[in-house]
């Protein structure tokens, strides 16, 4: 089982990020009134963090069912760009493919796309098996999480951050692998100019179009610089 | 709607909402055979989504309160020094994290 091996060794960051996410979810779920069951189902069926922490609020104040679809939207939406680059990859997969989908967090697409396979694995299999078990590690610190609840003596706040550190590091790790740097900087610019246009609650979703419409447009010289670089 | 399954219907909702968000690049490209263009977003989208992702974590900072989000950015900081000096993902984590939460707390 050298693939399982890999993904373990591969998926400590993202344990040590969703135990810190996963019991903060918890402990809402906690203070909140519900139980064991309806946390670990939403780690299970929905396993996306800001959703999930959204859901407490519209628990509580028993929101319709119409506004929490709408509001899932659009918190969500950021994941219609993540599949784009897996299509092809994922497409492979057969029966895999449902779950790897289902799978594709912000923290797992990072991670799967930036990772460098060693040469004698089967990388289907060991995207799998990260993908299997970085949602383990999300349900059982959501269940770690609830399970503590009030009981949970020590201030976590800040503990957040550590999602912030990761995909620090991964852009870390893909600005020295990737040969054409314009894809970080029509990032960056793209993010700044939507975020003080439109603020922190709407710059996602533009930004991310402004991504995809620049680097079709600048295809030709990032191709080229790929190119000149081989 | 019994008052019970308003929590069940709550998630599945969520779930199925997510869960078509992230297939819909595989329902509308799924059948077919993949456009060259394809492949060309495979290299440089995620590393562009990545930056986002980034600056989307960052996106609560008050520039214009006290302490002027100074915690993040050098707990960021802290982060980028570490992984590109020392390229071990775990340190750059742990010791951003609790870089970050100190400082949160003394600032």
């Amino acid at each position: 089982m050298k693939e399982l091996r890999f993904a373990i060794k591969n998926t400590v960051p993202i344990f040590i990020t969703y135990l810190f996410l996963g019991i903060g979810f918890g402990v809402l779920m906690s203070e909140g009134g519900y139980g064991i069951a309806l946390t670990v189902a939403s780690a299970v069926f929905i396993y996306a963090g800001s959703a999930q922490y959204i859901m407490v609020p519209m628990l509580v104040s028993h929101a319709p069912l119409l506004s929490v679809a709408v509001m899932t939207f659009f918190i969500n939406a950021r994941h219609i760009f993540y599949g784009i680059g897996f299509v092809e990859k994922y497409r492979r997969m057969g029966w895999r493919c449902p779950y790897m989908i289902h799978s594709l967090t912000d923290e797992t697409f990072s991670l799967l796309g930036s990772i460098r396979y060693d040469p004698d694995l089967d990388e289907d299999r060991a995207a799998f098996f990260i993908s299997l078990l970085d949602q383990s590690y999300w349900i059982f610190g959501c269940f770690v999480g609830v399970c503590a609840g009030e009981f949970l003596s020590f201030d976590l706040s800040g503990a957040e951050f550590s999602a912030t550190a990761f995909f620090l590091v991964v852009v870390v790790n893909q600005w020295r692998q990737q040969r054409s740097k314009l894809p970080f900087v029509i990032a960056a610019g793209s993010a700044l100019v939507f975020f003080l246009l439109l603020g922190k609650e709407y710059f996602i979703i533009p930004t991310l179009t402004g991504c995809l419409a620049l680097l079709l447009l600048l295809r030709r010289p990032i191709e080229g610089k790929e190119a000149a670089d081989a | 709607m019994p008052e019970s399954l308003y929590p069940v219907a709550v998630i599945a909702v969520i779930a199925a909402v997510t869960y078509f968000l992230r297939a819909l690049p595989f329902l509308l490209f799924g059948g077919r055979p993949l456009p060259k263009i394809m492949q060309y977003l495979g290299r440089t989208l995620p590393p562009a989504i990545m930056t986002v992702l980034v600056i989307y974590c960052l996106r609560d900072i008050d520039f214009t309160r006290a302490p002027f989000g100074l915690a993040e950015l050098a707990a960021s900081a802290l982060v980028v020094l570490l992984q590109v000096y020392r390229s071990n993902m775990y340190l750059s984590i742990v010791a951003g994290t609790v870089c970050y939460m100190v400082l949160l707390r003394v600032l």
